[in-house]
């Protein structure tokens, strides 16, 4: 394929091409969705029970938060893997500060500050020193969670009081309060997307980020915020896990990473910009916790998970690509 | 190109689905709560899964479940031993009305919600291997007391050095805060005193790492130049100390002996670097496990027994809420031949 179809496919791709129905992909994953759960349904309907699912959702909360900015970081095009370091570090911030005897709502804050400023000191390298997202965050990736365990001496904390513990335990009806964040996190991302200029910019700076810059997109202020705010993100998950776990330390978030970005890239963002959705995002949240949980309900055998997640990421390529040549066709 | 990519989804599809169909079926037999009286699905959670010594535990489980009758098995644990993950699992299986889940914790903290949950839901909860919070579990499937375990440390050691044992000795654990290790060497410390000839220079953590046991001891050796002994008292920590001790040249010179399978060390035995390993018959516990695991949910174990009646391996010893399964094993080039695990 030579660069002017490849050009050409992209922009017709674009939700904001007439004509072409843009959501092929979601409906897609919808409809993998719905034979899963149909699948389960027949294999084994205790699965489909409504209170082991809003249970069994309570592991995929702290992932879905972080992959809501993270669309957003690869809709520009970029990309960030320290946020579980990030994790890590904000975790091990809220396990030091609780046993020095802060209180440990206080502890919870600095929690949260502290994954911020990591995500900030992200953005400043990104948009300031101008060094490729990639490099940077590969770097903090490694200074994050090499710190969190410098501080930590990698000892965890726990005993934490239940007051705290209840973050991640309380809710309405069975939907935990880290359930409720991530609901109303990705209607108001998706509101931020869809209704202001800023989300129409996070595609344009995707397509080209020269054109963009010269059209006066905020480029860099845009990118700062952005990382600065999966770093926020980040502390608030670590919070959540914690609080869920009863456990501070430096392994938190461990593989994250790589968890929340197959989520949003199985969603339909695309890895080289310019093209996603949040519904997309929560779709490929979604999808994966379900395949993952079934799987082991299913079969036992929780090294197979990764091959079935495997596969789901290829079918989504696959499928990617059949509707990139459709919308061309079509366009 | 496009069908082609179009066959392959589909083919993908049906792999994935394919897949999906068979474990169910096979499940679907070992699993089901069938008219043939009533089964008890008991859920066997090593510390963390694709390692020789709890795949060794699980064989003897497998066979403890096949002696019994009314048991269905599922053996499945974190294959990255990671506790998050493990409490995970607990939540899934008390999900699926498990009857007995045992769990070998890697982290007490961290399982114990899960654990005290899982039980607020009616599953029976053990542990073994390695002990949770008293609070979390029924029952603990002790493979021996740490008092057991430091004296045969410290006895094969001395037996091993000759009589009138004199010299400098030092352990290679497996990270300072693991609860298991630093019971025993508070067992081997008290042992010690039996022996005024041996003096303990050194305790150094390999964080659960052969190539850190490997350099902790090469840091030993040229610390203390005299030195006449060292225990590995890890699975890891134990290989990593032969290695450094055979690459060195000191084989014979320098003793090393600790707690491993006899499939990880039988080189080392052959070799001449390692005169006894010590440990307890892992295949054993595995089979103690699923015993008890059965019994507790039956009914036949109950809080305040003394003793067991564990099927196969004899009555086993019940003290306060520890299940003992007593028998600690020294392996030398002599008997190492006889076991594989």
């Amino acid at each position: 394929m030579n660069e002017v179809t490849q050009t050409r496919s992209n922009l017709s791709n674009s939700k904001r091409v007439a004509g072409a129905f843009p959501y092929w992909h979601e409906t897609a994953l919808l409809v993998l969705l719905v034979a899963l759960m149909t699948t389960a349904h027949v294999l084994s309907p205790d699965f489909l029970d409504p209170g082991t699912q809003l249970e069994l959702l309570t592991h995929v909360y702290e992932a879905g938060i972080i992959a809501l900015p993270m669309t957003l970081i690869i809709i520009t095009g970029g990309i960030d893997l320290s946020v579980g370091s990030t994790m890590a570090l904000s975790a091990v911030t809220l396990g030091l500060a609780f046993r020095a005897g802060i209180p440990v709502f206080v502890a919870a804050i600095l929690c949260v500050v502290v994954g911020t400023a990591a995500g900030a000191l992200n953005g400043f390298f990104i948009t300031r020193v101008k060094v490729h997202p990639l490099l940077v965050t590969l770097a903090t990736l490694a200074a994050y969670s090499g710190i969190a365990e410098g501080v930590s001496k990698a000892a965890p904390v726990s005993g934490f009081p239940a007051n705290f513990l209840a973050l991640s335990s309380g809710g309405i009806d069975g939907v935990t309060i880290p359930g409720i964040i991530w609901i109303v996190s990705a209607v108001l991302t998706t509101v931020l997307v869809i209704r202001t200029p800023f989300g129409t910019y996070l595609y344009a700076m995707g397509y080209n980020e020269v054109a963009s810059r010269l059209s006066g997109v905020p480029v860099q202020r845009i990118k700062y915020a952005l990382y600065t705010l999966a770093g926020t993100a980040s502390g608030l998950a670590a919070m959540l896990f914690v609080a869920r776990r009863n456990t501070a330390k430096a392994d938190v978030g461990n593989g994250m990473e790589l968890d929340v970005i197959a989520m949003v890239v199985l969603g339909g963002t695309s890895i080289f910009g310019g093209r996603g959705t949040i519904i997309g995002t929560v779709l490929g949240v979604l999808l994966i916790h379900e395949t993952r949980e079934f799987v082991s309900w299913q079969t036992n055998r929780s090294e197979l998970n990764s091959i079935f997640i495997g596969a789901l990421l290829i079918i989504a390529v696959l499928l990617n690509r059949v509707f990139a040549n459709q919308n061309s066709r079509t366009a | 190109m496009r069908p082609s990519t179009i066959i392959l989804a589909a083919a993908t599809t049906a792999a994935l689905l394919a897949g999906c169909g068979n474990h169910s079926q096979s499940s679907a037999t070992m699993g089901s709560h069938g008219a043939s009286g009533k089964r008890i699905s008991v859920y066997l959670l090593p510390k963390k899964k694709g390692v020789a010594y709890f795949t060794s535990c699980a064989a003897g489980a497998q066979r403890a479940a096949a002696d019994l009758g009314d048991v269905d098995l599922i053996y499945d644990g974190p294959t990255d031993g990671s506790p998050e993950a493990a409490a995970s699992m607990i939540e899934q299986w008390s999900l699926k009305h498990a009857d007995v889940i045992a769990v070998s914790p890697n982290d007490p903290d961290v399982l114990a919600p899960a654990m005290t949950a899982a039980r607020a839901k009616g599953t029976h909860v053990i542990t073994w291997d390695a002990d949770g919070l008293p609070a979390s579990r029924k029952f603990f499937v002790n493979q021996a007391t740490s008092a057991q375990i430091g004296n045969a440390l410290v006895d094969t050691m001395a037996k091993d050095i000759g009589p009138n044992p004199t010299g400098k000795v030092a352990i290679i654990t497996a990270t300072l805060t693991a609860s298991n290790q630093n019971e025993w060497i508070a067992a081997i410390k008290a042992r010690l005193a039996k022996y005024p000839g041996l003096q303990l220079v050194a305790i150094k953590p390999c964080n659960e790492d052969q190539k850190l046991a490997f350099q902790a001891t090469q840091d030993l050796m040229k610390t203390y130049p005299d030195l006449k002994g060292i225990w590995g008292i890890s699975s890891v920590a134990f290989p990593g100390a032969a290695e450094a001790i055979k690459q060195a040249g000191e084989s014979g010179k320098v003793l090393v002996t600790g707690l491993g399978t006899p499939n990880d060390m039988r080189a080392y035995v052959k070799g001449g670097t390692v005169k006894s390993v010590i440990l307890w018959n892992t295949q054993d516990l595995g089979y103690l496990t699923v015993e008890v695991a059965e019994a507790v949910a039956t009914g036949r174990l109950k809080a305040g027994a003394t003793s067991f009646d564990a099927g196969k391996l004899g009555n086993k010893q019940v003290v306060g809420d520890n299940v003992l399964l007593g028998n600690i094993l020294v392996f030398n080039k002599d008997n190492i031949d006889k076991y594989n695990f």
